[in-house]
């Protein structure tokens, strides 16, 4: 924990895994020398984290050798790991909310005192983050500190637990891109001074690009391609990524409309937030027919809030929403004769009915309906199956049977189908909330295309999304929502990346 | 001197002997029911406990001539109930709150069993320490005649608030009772820790079943224990998992429910049945007051069935 020690380097050799009949990985070889920093990149289900998974002692592999330091090794469980020095940053946060963060590095630690002397304690903490590259409050309960401060503070609790070969699995997904940036650049500084050895699973090329020496791809369990990043373009770590599979084109942008059609409008809004102790308040916002409207912000300063009150999950103090100028209170029949849909995130918790069956979900908007629109009093299973018949075949939705539930597929076949019942028949305003998190490359496409298609057919589109990239790539206009207010708006032509993230971040 | 004397002053002062005599259950099962819930389980079966340690307590005192024995085996019965209700919570598919109901009839039904044949004798007290003696005046002594359990309680409630943030075992608890993948990410197993919990939990609600049975109302009956149990089980959730506050919050029951005798002895003779509701009125609003539709409890441990 105090000494620092140096590097390690890690290399496997054929590693296997088996689950039954599936191998999620195929005699996989990869060579992370000591002080270097090593991505892994590869889509959702390429094996990327059975792969550490073995090397931590999470799993078990069927076949292969782990060499820590050119030494042969084995790695049964977490602790023997640990006791390598190879620690695993996670991509959701393993700290414990409700404690501060010094009571989080000190329980986490392998020999804990029984009367602890908080004294000593946070003498001996202060000696060792003066050491760090980053200050961190280690008296706040670790539920307010910020994602980025989390994310930073994870790193720290692998270095005081006298880690030197750290994993992160996708460290900056919940970061801005200024966060990013620093926590990447001070991992990388540490490498670079021999202390650390880095392996990091991305996605993100920019990053890769910037801060990895080397890389490594995985496809379907296989390894694909390997070399310096140096030598390698983006274009050859998608290609070595995805294959050659069709990726779906996004269509070209159609101009808005001049004297395009106000659709959604938001006024003077007022909600509690989850805590109940601060409010969101959204000023003015509005969204016209033909256009997508992207809302930027780091998960946490209220957009989860604005979209549950959209979606009539939560209730407002005060404000106005109107659509086609009516008020708009999410109810089932105002949605119906405003032709509002909505696509929250993680679709399958938020929008589908995990075990009723796929035909079953894909006709919530419309089943007790007949063709004519007119309000049935017997539904017919016949023609709800019907109906979901075309949409799967239309949104190419992939499913084992009409009659499976929704839960058994993919995320990006829940997504999907999810799209396939929002976007069918009249849509006036759709509202989308992180509509491709965790979604591979061709699903991701896809409904990125989707939703362009919709937004060129003329439906007004409110786009959330913590992915910056995302939005740049499908919006008219950005606003950026921090500490619950909407503080920065700016058409697509002028956004910045840099000026985004100040913005994000809530210093500007 | 008499009653009349001191006048209506005899109600606070009734209230107060009151809540220091009606409390220290409330004190015990709540503190018991704190460790419980922060290690990530409730467990309703405490008004079972309670009532089984009441007569388990009363048993071994009528036997043994030995009220401190009684209060022993009050409390391993106790924590035999919690350790049984921990057990059966590892399995899965198992739900804590159902479990605890089911704990809480047999510990119920099984005290009557065995209890039959206590109902007549009589046994031993629990010492009490008279504070009053600086009084000549009969309500002060009697208010500030002390049942040494109260100053245990109050001692073990100061002592769980310093060891839930100074001690490894309290950290280990809060981070179990947090986030189960947390603990086991650090190697710890989250069931073997609520076992503990609950049992330890367990054996503080028999200690206060004991107090029942060997103090006040000091005999052992079948309608011993008006619903404590459960209600101690709310108090900690208005008292937001804080063992001081616990303590407070019980002090505040006993003081409500020390309403109603305290009004009829001053002479009161209409209405005071309904002052007997105080301390259910009170949970009632403290339980309004205190919550809210649009936000979620603060301070609640993560892993609690109930608040997830």
């Amino acid at each position: 924990m105090s000494d620092r020690k140096k590097a390690v380097g890690v290399e496997t050799i054929g590693m296997t895994m088996r689950f039954g009949a599936f191998t999620a990985l195929d005699d996989v070889s990869i060579k992370v020398p000591a002080g270097s920093f090593h991505a892994l990149l590869g889509e959702n289900g390429a094996g990327k984290s059975t792969l550490v998974k073995c090397m931590m002692g999470f799993y078990h592999p069927t076949a292969g050798d782990i060499l820590v330091d050119r030494r042969e090794v084995a790695i049964t469980s977490p602790k023997d790991a640990s006791a390598l020095g190879l620690g695993m940053v996670y991509q959701h946060f393993t700290l414990v909310p409700s404690l501060t963060g010094a009571e989080n590095l000190v329980i986490a630690r392998e020999k804990v005192p029984g009367i602890i002397d908080w004294r000593k304690e946070r003498a001996a903490l202060a000696q060792f983050m003066q050491r760090m590259p980053f200050k961190l409050p280690l008296d706040v309960k670790v539920a307010e500190l910020a994602a980025g401060e989390k994310q930073k503070l994870e790193i720290i609790k692998q270095l005081y637990l006298g880690r030197s070969f750290l994993v992160l699995d996708e460290p900056t997904s919940v970061l801005t891109p200024g966060e990013a940036q620093e926590v990447l650049g001070l991992v990388r500084g540490m490498t670079k001074a021999g202390d650390l050895t880095v392996l990091m699973i991305s996605h993100k090329f920019h990053e890769v690009t910037a801060f990895a020496d080397d890389i490594t791809v995985l496809r379907k369990g296989r390894l694909t391609g390997t070399g310096k990043v140096s030598e390698l373009s983006h274009k050859r770590m998608a290609a070595m990524m995805i294959g050659d599979q069709p990726i779906a084109a996004l269509d070209s942008r159609a101009p808005v409309p001049v004297g395009a059609r106000q659709i959604l409008t938001v006024k003077a809004l007022k909600a509690p937030d989850r805590t109940g102790l601060k409010t969101i308040h959204i000023g003015a916002l509005d969204v016209k027919s033909g256009e997508i409207v992207g809302v930027a912000g780091i998960s946490g300063n209220g957009q989860k809030e604005f979209l549950e009150v959209l979606a009539g999950q939560r209730a407002r103090d005060a404000g106005d929403v109107l659509v086609k100028g009516s008020p708009y209170g999410a109810s089932r029949a105002e949605a119906r004769t405003l032709n509002v849909r909505f696509i929250p995130e993680e679709p399958l918790r938020n929008a589908c009915a995990p075990r009723m069956t796929v035909a079953e979900n894909m006709a919530f908007r419309t089943f007790d309906l007949n063709e004519a629109g007119k309000p049935i009093n017997w539904i017919k299973m016949s023609a709800i199956r019907d109906y979901a018949a075309r949409l799967v075949e239309h949104f190419k939705v992939k499913t084992a049977s009409l009659a499976s539930p929704i839960s058994s597929l993919s995320g990006g076949n829940v997504q999907r189908a999810v799209l396939a019942r929002e976007l069918t028949g009249e849509v006036d305003l759709l509202i989308v909330s992180n509509p491709c998190f965790g979604l591979d490359f061709s699903a991701v496409a896809e409904i990125r295309a989707r939703i362009m298609k919709a937004r060129n057919a003329g439906a007004a589109v409110l786009l959330m999304s913590e992915d910056l990239d995302e939005l740049l790539e499908l919006s008219d206009r950005i606003f950026v929502m921090s500490d619950g207010a909407l503080v920065y708006e700016t058409p697509i032509a002028q956004a910045s990346v840099q000026t985004i993230g100040e913005h994000m971040a809530g210093h500007h | 001197m008499d009653s009349t004397e001191i006048g209506l002053w005899g109600v606070p002062l009734a209230m107060l002997g009151g809540a220091i005599r009606v409390s220290t259950p409330f004190i015990f099962v709540s503190l018991g029911e704190a460790i419980t819930e922060r290690s990530g389980r409730i467990n309703l079966g405490l008004e079972g406990t309670l009532v089984f340690g009441a007569m388990t307590a009363y048993a071994v005192a009528v036997m043994t001539g030995s009220p401190w024995l009684g209060l022993l085996a009050a409390a391993a019965a106790g924590l035999c109930f919690g350790l049984f209700h921990g057990w059966i919570c590892k399995f899965r598919g198992v739900n804590d709150i159902a479990i605890g109901i089911a704990l809480m009839l047999f510990g119920s039904g099984l005290a009557f069993f065995f209890g039959k044949p206590f109902i007549q004798p009589s046994a031993p007290d629990l010492p009490a320490i008279p504070f009053g003696g600086w009084s000549d005046v009969p309500q002060v002594q009697a208010a500030l005649n002390v049942n040494v359990l109260f100053l245990i309680g109050a001692a073990l409630a100061v002592f769980l608030w310093w060891a839930f943030r100074n001690t490894r075992a309290g950290l280990i608890l809060r981070v179990v009772g947090d986030s189960s993948d947390a603990a086991r990410a650090m190697g710890l197993n989250p069931n073997t820790v609520r076992l503990l919990a609950t049992g330890l939990g367990g054996a503080l609600a028999g200690i206060g079943g004991a107090y029942l049975s060997l103090y006040y109302p000091g005999s052992w009956t079948e309608g011993i224990s008006s619903g404590q149990g459960l209600m101690a089980v709310a108090l900690v959730i208005f008292a937001r998992w804080n063992p001081l506050g616990c303590f407070a919050a019980a002090l505040l029951f006993g003081g409500a429910g020390a309403l109603g005798p305290a009004l009829q002895s001053v002479g009161v003779t209409q209405g005071y049945y309904l002052f007997y509701a105080a301390p259910y009125i009170l949970t009632l609003i403290i339980m309004i007051a205190t919550s809210s539709p649009s936000r979620s409890l603060a301070g609640a441990p993560g892993e609690l069935s109930i608040t997830k």
